[in-house]
């Protein structure tokens, strides 16, 4: 027999995997875990604006990479109009302009924001002095006279720029700070006082224009702090205390001006929208993590463009899905319809959610079942048979869609993604087992089936299994021992115990 | 549940990743399985080997042909049409007579020529074959049940399942159809499998759907203890197909014409393990046996000598 080649060929594999498998976690530090800090954002900027008669011109201040945060995948939607980008006094800008338009027009940018978990929160590297005001003289004697008095009760320039935001926060400011804030100040107002304030006393200093990255804001507004620059870095402080900057804040651009500037129009609006995007949490712990080993990194999954590492990322829990498979039918014994059937609904169930998933499976397959008892009856050759089948469910599919959007379900949407061919192959071989061995067991099958797909999506979601799997790809051929091994399982499987139990002996 | 699984080692009962893994896997070159997946080849095979199999009236390979099935039928009267890559019984359909245009199914029932053509067709479009795959219409003869198993089968065809292990039969029993199996032969249908004694010829237990009957359920016949005319025969005819097909691990399944003796209707290269139950006894005692001792019969009749030596029924009848 060759079983020991087997066994041989299973060992090396399973030695590969773990040796791999040790190094990349033990020496070069691979997280084994996801980290639950990393995150990503959807950050979307619709621009809404009426032409007028002169050439269109619309600047917006888009975001750039920092240590903290990185910001990829950007994505701007303008059709019809030229557009640029370029870097300014106040960090990149988006400009897209028109010789001629007319009507009401939306602008779109998008962009994905990685919150990297590395880096103090507090500091920052020295960066171009984007931003930092120009010292202005008009009102010179006033501003020398503010910074002189703060500055005669601070010890640093950290303690001196707490005292100046709190003299322009304070709700009645004296003489001085008032006529530099001018009437009804906002707190954009005083901390961009503030910035030429220090400025002028040589410190440099900026006003950051952010966002809070926060859970389904629809419309936000941005939020305004201060930079300074301290022995190389620069601080943030942020409210009337001065606080330093909590990390969920994302700086969008500095300086003075607004973040959309619009020339030739006649109406005009923008709105600021952000939203967590969690699927790719795994992939912002690697990059923020500590793979440095050139080889091994240049080899990893995380060099693939994002899209195709998304689908990597769902592909390489199949061999999961696969052996459990394996393990409900030949060691269990559980039947099921089709050999991959099971792992091709789970992968439905990932976009559908488990309950939607199930429930809109049984409808499914439910009606088409009906439908195909029915042609049963025409005795119909069996490829236009199947056809037939496979148009029922995709018209199924679609009227299951449109009645749950009038109903506002929009989950019935995702209906879509089930895998029809599957399901129309699911609904003949259901039917077969029907006429042949009667309805209990093509019933019994079909539970099976389910059951196997609800196993395996169960396993194939667990976020822990999805990063082991896509930064240690390597523990697939572990998997691919072990299915190996399960290839030469003589022993009896589980529900044969019950099938032959009558024939057991003491 | 692990004195469960003792129990059923104890018993040498065989599992299904076992039958796969060493004996059907080992033994079946999956070349050979076109022989007997094809009852054509099968059946041609048989004939030119001389082994006895129901009389075949015809062919029917293309669609063109459909027509001519009433002329290549009109010197039989009654007859039998079957895929040849079917599976389970499904697509046969047996004529018992005519009236006027019309032919006459077993149960009367009287069905047109265009029934039978749209038949034969949905037989050669791949309805009943195993992979779907587009497949041929035999036409046969029908077989004439000896009287052995009247008392205990309801209409359908009662055959004999015989496991050729190596050219030694191991293991048999009888498929007896009833009313729940729709006159089918099929055990999962709800036919009634009774173990026969491979020493003798009787049978000893029978089953339905698992559990222990005395009596047929729609004929109130005792089921155990009918003798089984020709055993000896029986046997030699199953463990010549060792040679006929070349399998290792067979199920040989034969029918009791009346006139003619034992037919062969086909060979399965994957035999159900449902025979233990009915047998109410595991196959791999007698599998290892065979593999220790029997691997050096040369002649059928060696090898059915050592089967029925080796292999008399260990349980009596239970009633």
């Amino acid at each position: 027999m060759n079983m020991r080649r087997l066994y041989l060929l299973s060992g090396l594999l399973a030695g590969i995997a773990l040796a791999t498998f040790a190094y990349k976690s033990l020496v070069l530090g691979f997280p084994l875990l996801p980290d639950a800090r990393s995150e990503y954002w959807n950050l979307e900027v619709s621009v809404d604006f009426t032409p007028g008669d002169e050439p269109v011109q619309v600047s917006l201040q888009i975001p750039e990479s920092s240590s903290r945060f990185a910001v990829m995948d950007e994505n701007f939607i303008s059709r019809g109009y030229g557009l640029m980008t370029r870097r300014t006094d106040s960090g990149r800008q988006a400009v897209w302009s028109s010789r001629m338009d007319e009507g009401e027009k939306t602008l779109y940018y998008r962009a994905r924001i990685r919150r990297l978990p590395a880096g103090g929160v507090g500091a920052q590297p020295p960066a171009p002095e984007v931003g930092v005001p120009e010292p202005d003289e008009v009102s010179g004697p006033l501003a020398d006279a503010v910074i002189e008095e703060v500055r005669a009760r601070s010890a640093d320039t950290e303690s001196l720029t707490r005292e100046l935001i709190a003299q322009l926060h304070r709700s009645q400011p004296d003489e001085n700070v008032a006529l530099l804030l001018g009437e009804a100040p906002t707190g954009l107002r005083a901390m961009s006082v503030a910035a030429r304030l220090l400025v002028r006393a040589g410190i440099p200093a900026r006003v950051v224009h952010g966002i809070r990255l926060q859970e389904q804001r629809q419309l936000l507004a941005p939020v305004h702090w201060l930079e300074v620059l301290i022995e190389d870095r620069w601080w943030s402080f942020m409210g009337a205390a001065g606080e330093s900057l909590p990390d969920e804040f994302f700086p969008w651009w500095r300086g003075d001006q607004p973040p959309v500037r619009f020339r030739g129009v006649t109406s005009q609006s923008y709105h600021f929208a952000i939203s967590r995007s969690a699927e790719m949490a795994v992939t912002a712990a690697i990059e923020g993590g500590r793979i440095r080993h050139p080889l091994l990194a240049e080899f990893s999954l995380f060099r693939l463009p994002l899209e195709t590492q998304a689908i990597y990322q769902i592909l390489l829990m199949v061999p999961l899905g696969v052996l459990l498979l394996v393990i409900m039918r030949n060691v269990i014994g559980v039947k099921t319809f089709g050999t991959f059937m099971p792992v091709l609904i789970a992968l439905a169930f990932r976009e559908t959610q488990l309950l939607w998933g199930i429930v809109l499976f049984c409808i499914v397959v439910g009606m088409g079942l009906a439908v195909r008892l029915y042609l049963e009856r025409l005795k119909l050759l069996m490829v236009p048979r199947l056809a037939s089948v496979l148009i029922v469910v995709i018209l199924l599919m679609a009227v299951l869609s449109l009645l749950s959007h009038r109903m506002g379900l929009e989950r019935g949407l995702s209906v879509a993604l089930f895998p029809m061919v599957i399901l129309a192959m699911t609904i003949e071989r259901m039917s077969i087992v029907w006429e042949e061995r009667g309805a209990a067991e093509a019933f019994r099958q079909g539970m099976g089936s389910l059951f196997v797909a609800v196993l395996a999506y169960g396993v194939m979601t667990r976020e822990t299994l999805e990063h082991l799997v896509f930064v240690f790809p390597e523990l697939l051929l572990l998997v691919l021992a072990a299915t190996l091994l399960l290839g030469r399982y003589t022993g009896y499987r589980l529900l044969e115990l019950y099938r032959f139990r009558v024939l057991a002996r003491e | 549940m692990i004195r469960l699984a003792r129990g059923l080692a104890a018993a040498g009962v065989l599992g299904l990743n076992r039958r796969n893994a060493q004996y059907t896997l080992a033994l079946n070159p999956r070349h050979l399985y076109p022989l007997v997946d094809d009852k054509l080849r099968t059946k041609q095979l048989a004939a030119r080997a001389g082994i006895a199999v129901p009389e075949l009236y015809g062919v029917i390979e293309i669609e063109r042909q459909v027509r001519d099935v009433h002329a290549l039928m009109a010197p039989h009267s009654e007859f039998v049409v079957k895929p040849a890559q079917g599976s389970g019984g499904d697509g046969i359909l047996v004529i018992s007579g005519r009236s006027g245009d019309c032919y006459r199914k077993v149960d009367g029932e009287l069905i047109s020529r265009s029934d039978l053509e749209h038949h034969v067709s949905g037989i050669l479009s791949g309805m009943y074959s195993l992979g779907g795959q587009p497949d041929r219409a035999l036409f046969e003869y029908r077989v004439q049940f000896a009287p052995v198993f009247e008392a205990i089968s309801y209409r359908g065809v009662p055959d004999i399942r015989i496991i050729v292990f190596l050219g030694v039969p191991v293991m048999s029993m009888v498929r007896l159809p009833t009313r729940a199996s729709g006159g089918k032969a099929n055990l999962h249908q709800g036919a009634i499998g009774a173990g026969i004694d491979i020493a003798t010829g009787t049978t000893v237990n029978a089953v339905r759907a698992n559990s222990q009957i005395g009596r047929h359920p729609d004929t109130g016949n005792p089921l155990t203890s009918i003798v089984i005319p020709g055993w000896e025969s029986l046997l030699m005819l199953a463990s010549s197909c060792h040679a006929l097909s070349g399998l290792g691990y067979q199920g040989v399944d034969i029918v009791l014409d009346r006139d003619k003796g034992p037919l062969i209707l086909e060979l399965n290269a994957r035999p159900g393990l449902n025979i233990q139950i009915a047998n109410g006894d595991g196959l791999l005692r007698r599998l290892r046996r065979v593999e220790r001792d029997g691997r050096d019969l040369a002649s059928p009749a060696a090898r059915v000598q050592f089967a029925r030596e080796h292999f008399a029924a260990v349980v009596p009848s239970v009633i």
